[in-house]
């Protein structure tokens, strides 16, 4: 048998993305990859609780942060993570085109978290003058914050070229392990947003 | 004929062979000789800061420069030689040792040396351009913040990219022991190597990442006017030091537990004995990795954390010394009525014994968090961690090179060398390191560039410094001895030592694929189980079959190429923005490399089966 016929077969197993030691590994690894992340991102949280009172002569938290943006923000990335469970369904029940449509529904949603985000700082920066230079605060608050939007930016360009790259070839062995761990990854985002969400937002305006 | 023919190749060939290599033995090598590379360089600096110290307002090197080499030295040895040297035998050893034919992703095997590689050269570009790093190797803020030029900016972005190979390094080796040893080969039947180089790897991954958060902070605030760390906008430069440090302890153990394996190998072998105490050593080496985690703010002792954190840090300090007796008392009983061998490599095993109590013994001091108000800054500190680094990690690393050699290489170092190198290093490291537990008690402080004389400090910074050259002699005879080995040494078998692990079970150097057969693991020392059984190879645990083996790809050296190209434009778009195109220009490498990897299939190659037979008729 051949490598094509291997990754092929006639009936595609249930987990398509653990069916070779490949994609067993990936699975793993990346599990992996995402406790370092946690321990990133939980030092950039610890950074910030540490310093998000040190506005100087800069503008605070209260007076920067509207609820009604970041409820949109939340919803846009909570769904999203939605419809990726969702694309996996799909993966899982060999349904190449519904799986590609869900993650399209996905990367959408991520792209208006995006531009919600790109808007916010936009705003503090040209309404309000808080920039990364302006305290600590602002130093603290655009690393923690960049660094999700950041992660968003590189989850969207992954699914994406996922996506254009198999658009003909539909799913197989070879490549459902990488939709599997993109959608992890997502996944991951989604949850990193909820702290955010609870200890930048919430905890900053109340 | 097939892809498995050796033949006779030109330099070229050979070169473009080890920049695209994707096979663990390989890297070995390469991590191996970069780390000895930068081993020689962190060596030759410690030279220079014995050599000024030699005499009482010695005027051998500036105050600036003095700086620079104790920063450069201290990262050096850290980063570009201990790391590195360590994953050179973890890539060599481990894959065998459980009975694999690779690594989980060579591919990412390899990212991780070229990005170690580019990363130590960025840290060392700083020599050429102005001035390196001169904020110690610690880095504190705010005086790496406030320091001038861009030498503290080569050390971040070099510390950023060479910690992103090493993170890469750490999850491979996960997932490498999780999954892909052989049948039979359960946890506890595991080597004590592969049991630290897994606990290591664990501690890689969940340290690295603070580490690669300070710096990142550090280079917002040096870099792109970001206030961390700089009081006047509000922040906290202890925050660099709970960030660093958090990474930096856990560091320690990184380095130290892989060297408790190797001596736990050597002592073994060269014992004939099993391993005392097998299932406690492996559980202490978990419980050293765990309070690893625990201990960071024992190095902040007088930053003015307050008694109760003070307390906490010193008492679990302390209980880190318990699980590290458990294995001292462990090798001394598999000594106990062993058929003992002196080699080299059991020579350096059992000189880190005595050396590595003497400075656990320190630890236990500096732990007590009111007397360390009396050591802190001093050389009894410098002597303290040197007799743990030097007496345990680099003796070990002297007892897995004499120890793997034959199965890296084929050849056997000199072993008369050997034992003049160990002579002249032990004697030297004990000259040079001793005294300075007396030199700080005294009053010396770490880090100055002179002392004044009749202070009692002259002849103990004498006798320090003649230790040193002694170090560095020994080091050179290190150096004959691998030139000669390599122009004329002797060809050994696959089994020089008489060994009880997997990897003496195939040719020296292995076969590219390793294991001809998946070997079946009946025991813990699974080839001396076979041994005493009286059988001369391993159970296979399939029938012979092709082999699926992985492409090279030119693709890593290139990726990391691109964000060391982007390391300068961050660096000098602080003094003039048209640099930012340099920015542009190496993460687009990067970028498109990775990309490229992501939409191009590597589905690797198969060595047939009858390719094998053939080869094993020749």
């Amino acid at each position: 048998m051949s490598d094509q016929d291997i990754l092929n077969p006639k009936h595609m197993p249930h987990n398509p993305e653990k069916a070779t030691l490949e994609g067993k590994n990936k699975f793993i690894g990346f599990w992996f990859f995402l406790g370092g992340e946690t321990v990133l991102f939980a030092s950039l949280f610890g950074t910030y609780l540490a310093l998000r009172n040190s506005v100087n002569d800069g503008k605070s938290s209260e007076e920067l942060f509207g609820l009604g943006l970041v409820f949109i923000m939340t919803m846009l990335l909570l769904t999203s993570s939605l419809t990726s469970v969702y694309a996996m369904y799909h993966m899982k029940n060999n349904d190449f085109k519904k799986m590609q449509l869900w993650l399209g529904i996905t990367v959408a949603l991520g792209l208006g978290f995006l531009a919600c985000e790109i808007y916010e700082f936009y705003h503090y920066i040209h309404g309000y003058h808080f920039t990364m230079r302006s305290s600590a605060f602002g130093s603290a608050f655009y690393t923690l914050v960049g660094f999700h939007g950041g992660h968003v930016v590189f989850g969207l360009l992954w699914i994406v070229s996922l996506m254009i790259r198999n658009a003909k070839r539909g799913l197989n062995l070879y490549n459902a392990p990488k939709y599997y761990i993109a959608s992890l990854y997502w996944h991951f985002i989604d949850v990193v947003w909820v702290f955010i969400f609870t200890v930048v937002y919430l905890m900053g305006v109340l | 004929m097939s892809t498995i023919a050796a033949n006779k190749r030109g330099f070229g060939s050979a070169l473009w062979d080890y920049i695209t290599t994707v096979d663990h033995k390989k890297i070995a090598i390469l991590y191996l000789v970069a780390g000895g590379f930068f081993f020689l360089l962190g060596g030759l600096e410690a030279l220079a800061i014995r050599w000024q110290l030699i005499q009482p307002m010695n005027d051998f090197v500036s105050a600036g420069f003095y700086n620079e080499l104790i920063t450069m030295h201290g990262t050096t040895m850290i980063f570009l030689a201990a790391m590195p040297l360590i994953f050179a035998f973890m890539n060599a050893v481990v894959p065998l040792q459980i009975g694999a034919r690779d690594v989980a992703f060579p591919f990412l095997n390899s990212l991780g040396f070229w990005l170690f590689f580019f990363g130590g050269i960025m840290l060392n570009v700083g020599w050429f351009t102005g001035g390196a790093a001169d904020a110690g190797w610690t880095a504190y803020a705010p005086l790496s913040t406030t320091s001038a030029g861009e030498g503290v900016d080569y050390y971040v972005l070099g510390l950023q990219i060479s910690g992103a190979g090493t993170l890469i390094a750490g999850i491979n080796f996960l997932v490498t022991i999780v999954n892909m040893r052989a049948p039979g080969m359960t946890y506890m039947r595991m080597p004590l190597f592969t049991w630290t180089t897994f606990v290591v790897s664990a501690l890689i991954l969940f340290a690295f990442p603070a580490l690669t958060v300070g710096l990142f902070l550090m280079m917002f605030d040096r870099l792109f006017g970001a206030g961390f760390f700089n009081a006047d906008m509000g922040g906290n430069s202890v925050i660099w030091q709970h960030l660093f440090w958090i990474f930096g302890h856990p560091e320690v153990y990184i380095l130290i537990l892989p060297a408790f394996g190797i001596f736990s190998e050597i002592i073994s072998t060269f014992s004939k004995k099993r391993l005392f105490g097998y299932t406690a050593m492996v559980f202490a080496t978990v419980l050293i990795g765990f309070l690893g985690f625990m201990v960071w703010a024992h190095h902040m002792f007088t930053v003015g954390m307050g008694p109760a954190a003070n307390a906490i840090f010193a008492v679990a300090t302390m209980a880190i010394a318990v699980p590290t007796g458990i294995k001292i008392f462990n090798w001394l009983f598999t000594l106990w009525g062993g058929n003992i061998k002196l080699t080299t490599a059991m020579l350096w095993t059992l000189a880190f014994i005595p050396t590595f109590t003497l400075g656990g013994m320190t630890g236990v001091m500096l732990a007590a968090a009111t007397a360390d108000y009396q050591y802190h800054d001093s050389y009894f500190v410098v002597a303290h961690f040197h007799y743990v680094i030097v007496g345990g990690v680099v003796f070990g690393l002297f007892a897995g090179l004499h120890y793997w050699w034959p199965k890296m290489f084929g050849t056997m170092l000199n072993e008369k060398l050997g034992k003049l190198t160990f002579w002249l290093f032990f004697i030297g490291f004990h000259l040079t390191f001793f005294i300075q537990h007396f030199l700080g008690l005294m009053g010396m402080p770490r880090r100055y560039w002179v002392y004044l004389e009749d202070q009692n400090l002259d002849l103990g910074n004498f006798i320090s410094t003649i230790g040193a050259l002694m170090m560095g002699l020994g080091t050179i005879v290190l150096l004959y001895n691998i030139v000669l080995t390599c122009i004329k040494g002797e060809k050994v078998g696959g089994d020089p030592w008489d060994g009880r692990t997997l990897e003496w079970a195939i040719s020296s150097p292995a076969p590219f694929y390793n294991f001809k057969q998946t070997p079946l693991i009946r025991g813990l020392d699974a080839l001396w189980v076979e041994k005493s059984e009286g059988r001369k190879g391993l159970t296979p645990a399939e029938p012979l079959g092709d082999i699926h083996m992985p492409n090279g790809s030119i693709l890593p050296i290139i990726m990391s190429f691109g964000f060391f190209v982007a390391g300068f434009g961050f660096i000098y778009q602080k003094y003039d923005l048209s640099w930012l195109t340099l920015i542009f220009i190496g993460m687009g490498i990067s970028l498109a490399t990775m990309l490229i990897r992501s939409v191009k299939d590597d589905l690797g190659f198969h060595i047939h089966k009858e390719d094998l037979d053939k080869e094993a008729g020749e």
